[in-house]
């Protein structure tokens, strides 16, 4: 099936759009061979530096690259303006949210929010309820996924405010096209996103515990060099002047969390967490677990250490809660949600289960708590027993399950062996919270890189672009 | 400050990186030894396998001592811990580990060489190759020295990669001379033969060090002069001594930086000083096997109390 979608580029009705006008001119007159010479540089330089990710279950490619498309996603100064203001209001109610689910759940009084979705869920930690983290805040680090589908229409796909990842390829993929095109800079004014290390250092600075004498110690805390995302971890460290911690380096001692020197045993006050929540304290989560620190919730339960995001931020981002999101902003910020949610069927509810079994070839349904593009059906793209298959799946456990229309998301386009070939993208902006909100103008731009495909994950074959928010 | 498991990637990363590097030097001397003198070739890739310390596992896996087995079994056999594929891979999991403590051009030099020596022994080499093979593993080898020399600060996590470099290289060259040693006693009868010359030579040669040594010395082989170059040299950059004179130093700066005395110091120390005070006649009075064995156990010991007092065993 083949959706009519809006190209950021070339729309079919109108022509080029305003925001590519400088960069077609300039694209015109380029050698379509020297281009092709450039996409391969590209690729030298990310297997060069070892900008790979691990595919799960692929024991054969366990380092791949993320394909990079050399033409870029460009956003007009407007736009963005507009974007920001609606990633502001939705992080102000995420963190909102969080602290009034930990404490008096004054939504749940209210009916906005059914009790048992909280109750029953398993991002949700009882161990938080009562805690207040440093500063406040409950998510430092999020990453809104949006999707377009016309000039003005802008959707939230998802919240991710967990660990989300992929900035160091926001990173990289600006590098690496200002090493390619050196005078395409010139030419077009980008705002620049290279100093997002510096910000998210003193992001999480300002949310030291209250506790810390003098400029706190911060660490980023990874699962190991064989986790998928172990590049990203390595790469913000290093970034930032921190040190890279794994759990097997941290011990609590004296009611503080230390990690082991050369030297001895040194105090953290600030963790950059990119563990999940049940691996974080063997002794409050799970016994098993060699990844995080045994008594860590102690010493947070205390107020000695900042861990960003805070255990338990998952509850915000949940994609059963996702579709209370209007709600939840209405609620907490007493205004309409600026950016809309794309609306959601709960499987959970028998009407809607209903709805969702009938027209299943149409939807995209996905597990209430997966990520990562596993488990999930793309109605439209699947095949008739495929559908069978997870019609299935879904009536053994319909509340594991939301399903959504198949939107025809923009498209914009790559460079392929035929010239230009337009492809769907959307859109991962990362903001950064503490006794402010800021938003790196750009953010990471997933591109499925198949014909009329509309899965952007990496890890299902999905590629990446550099994003350029005008500065006009 | 550097984390105890940092310290540990680094030097590890180093003892690989040098080992991977020594593998293709065994090799090149071997095989030198076994164009020249077709007739004990096995028995020149057996000394080869001793002083990898390698031959037990060789013949649990290998019949025959051929160039073929050898040379696959020394460089891209991972079953093998020590072959230059393995070690490579290990060296770079390592870095990959510490990759923060690296500079990029460091990094990528061991990504690259990863790459290209992973390409290059994806199958078995043939004969004609081998030599321009080894020449590609030492050059992949003096890349990562280039770019490390040339891009790193000389600050901790310089000392703890020298060190791992200069414990497993003074390893190396005490293991080359202990496996030979009978050849260079004086007493053996056949002394000044034209088998003691290749065998002198081999010696050399798996220490890069053939030319050198006529700069040094007289063009003649003489066992005590090869003795004294492996094992007193100051100059010499693979040499006991040598090795000693930085591992001495590399901790030193530690203990300045830290302000931290610990007993790897007592020891390095102690070797140094019975090396500087030591002749080469004293030496092969009291015996040079005793003496080879003595220094391989210290030094096993020194990279124990390095891991130990810098807390990353």
């Amino acid at each position: 099936m083949r959706l009519a979608a809006f190209d950021e580029m070339l729309p079919e009705v109108s022509g080029l759009r305003k925001p590519y006008t400088a960069y077609d001119r300039w694209l015109k007159e380029q050698d379509p061979a020297r281009l092709t010479e450039k996409m391969q540089d590209a690729e030298r330089v990310f297997r060069k530096t070892g900008i790979t990710f691990a595919v799960y279950g692929e024991q054969e490619a366990s380092e791949r690259l993320i394909p990079f498309d050399i033409v870029p996603r460009i956003i007009s100064g407007n736009e963005w303006r507009r974007l920001t203001q609606g990633i502001e209001q939705r992080v102000q109610a995420l963190n909102a949210f969080l602290d009034d689910i930990y404490h008096r759940q004054e939504i749940l009084r209210a009916g906005r929010v059914p009790r048992e979705l909280i109750a029953r869920n398993e991002a949700f930690l009882p161990e938080m309820i009562g805690v207040r983290p440093p500063a406040g805040v409950y998510t430092h680090i999020i990453g809104v996924d949006i999707v377009r589908i016309s000039e003005n229409e802008f959707y939230v796909l998802e919240d991710n405010a967990r660990t989300p990842s992929g900035v160091s390829y926001m990173l990289e993929n600006r590098e690496t096209m200002m090493q390619l095109f050196p005078e395409l800079f010139q030419k077009i004014k980008v705002r620049p996103v290279e100093n997002y290390p510096q910000l998210l250092r003193q992001s999480l600075a300002a949310v030291r515990p209250q506790s810390t004498k003098g400029a706190p110690t911060i660490a980023v805390l990874t699962p190991g060099s064989f986790n998928s995302a172990y590049f990203e971890h390595a790469f913000l460290a290093d970034q930032m002047g921190v040190q890279l911690v794994e759990g097997q380096d941290l011990r609590v001692v004296d009611g503080h969390v230390a990690m082991r020197t050369t030297e001895g045993y040194k105090q953290i006050d600030v963790l950059y967490r990119r563990v999940d929540d049940s691996f974080l304290d063997p002794l409050t989560f799970r016994p098993d677990s060699a990844l995080g620190v045994p008594g860590i919730m102690d010493v947070y339960r205390a107020g000695n250490i900042t861990i960003a995001n805070a255990p338990g931020t998952g509850i915000a981002d949940d994609k059963a809660i996702y579709s209370y999101m209007p709600e939840i902003i209405e609620f907490y910020t007493g205004r309409k949600a600026i950016l809309g949610n794309i609306p959601t069927w709960r499987c959970s509810e028998p009407d809607s289960l209903k709805y969702v079994l009938e027209h299943i070839d149409e939807l995209v349904i996905k597990e209430v708590h997966g990520s990562g593009g596993y488990g999930m059906l793309v109605g439209p793209a699947a095949t008739k027993k495929e559908c069978e298959t997870f019609a299935k799946k879904l009536a053994a456990k319909p509340s594991n399950y939301i399903a959504q229309p198949t939107l025809a998301l923009s498209t914009c386009p790559i460079l392929t062996d035929k010239g230009l070939a337009p492809r769907h993208v959307d859109l991962r902006p990362y903001v950064l919270v503490s006794d402010r909100i800021q938003i790196v103008p750009g953010g990471l731009t997933r591109v499925a890189l198949k014909e009329g495909s509309l899965v952007v994950n990496s890890s299902q074959g999905g590629g990446t672009k550099d994003t350029w928010v005008l500065d006009d | 400050m550097l984390l105890g498991r940092t310290a540990n990637g680094l030097y590890w990363m180093n003892r690989y990186i040098e080992r991977a590097e020594n593998m293709a030097r065994l090799v090149d001397a071997g095989l030198r030894m076994a164009l020249t003198r077709t007739q004990s070739a096995s028995e020149e890739w057996n000394s080869v396998l001793l002083s990898a310390g390698s031959d037990v596992t060789f013949t649990q896996k290998y019949q025959d001592y051929t160039a073929a087995n050898v040379a696959d079994f020394l460089l891209r056999d991972t079953s093998n811990p020590s072959s230059t594929m393995a070690a490579i891979e290990t060296a770079r999991n390592n870095a990959r580990m510490v990759r923060t403590a690296l500079t990029r051009e460091t990094w990528e030099s061991i990504n690259e060489a990863w790459m290209s020596l992973k390409r290059m022994l994806a199958k078995p080499i043939d004969e004609r190759d081998l030599p321009s093979v080894l020449d590609a593993i030492k050059r992949e080898t003096a890349l990562i020295r280039g770019s490390f020399y040339g891009t790193m600060l000389r600050n901790e996590i310089f000392d703890f990669s020298q060190l791992g470099t200069y414990v497993e290289r003074a390893d190396n060259t005490a293991r080359i001379l202990d496996v030979k040693y009978y050849v260079l006693l004086p007493s053996i009868s056949w002394v000044g033969s034209s088998l003691d010359n290749y065998q002198w030579e081999s010696i050399l040669r798996s220490v890069s060090a053939h030319r050198s040594y006529r700069w040094v010395y007289e063009a003649d082989y003489k066992p005590t002069n090869i003795a004294d170059y492996l094992i007193l040299n100051v100059r010499m950059p693979r040499s006991l001594t040598f090795c000693y004179r930085f591992l001495a130093e590399h901790l030193k700066f530690l203990s300045d930086d830290y302000g931290e005395h610990h007993p790897c110091h007592a020891t390095v120390e102690r070797t140094q000083a019975m090396l500087r005070a030591g002749s080469i006649k004293n030496i092969f009075d009291a015996g040079l096997h005793e003496f080879l064995a003595n220094f391989i156990q210290d030094n096993t010991k020194l990279g124990e109390e390095i891991a130990q007092d810098y807390r990353f065993n």
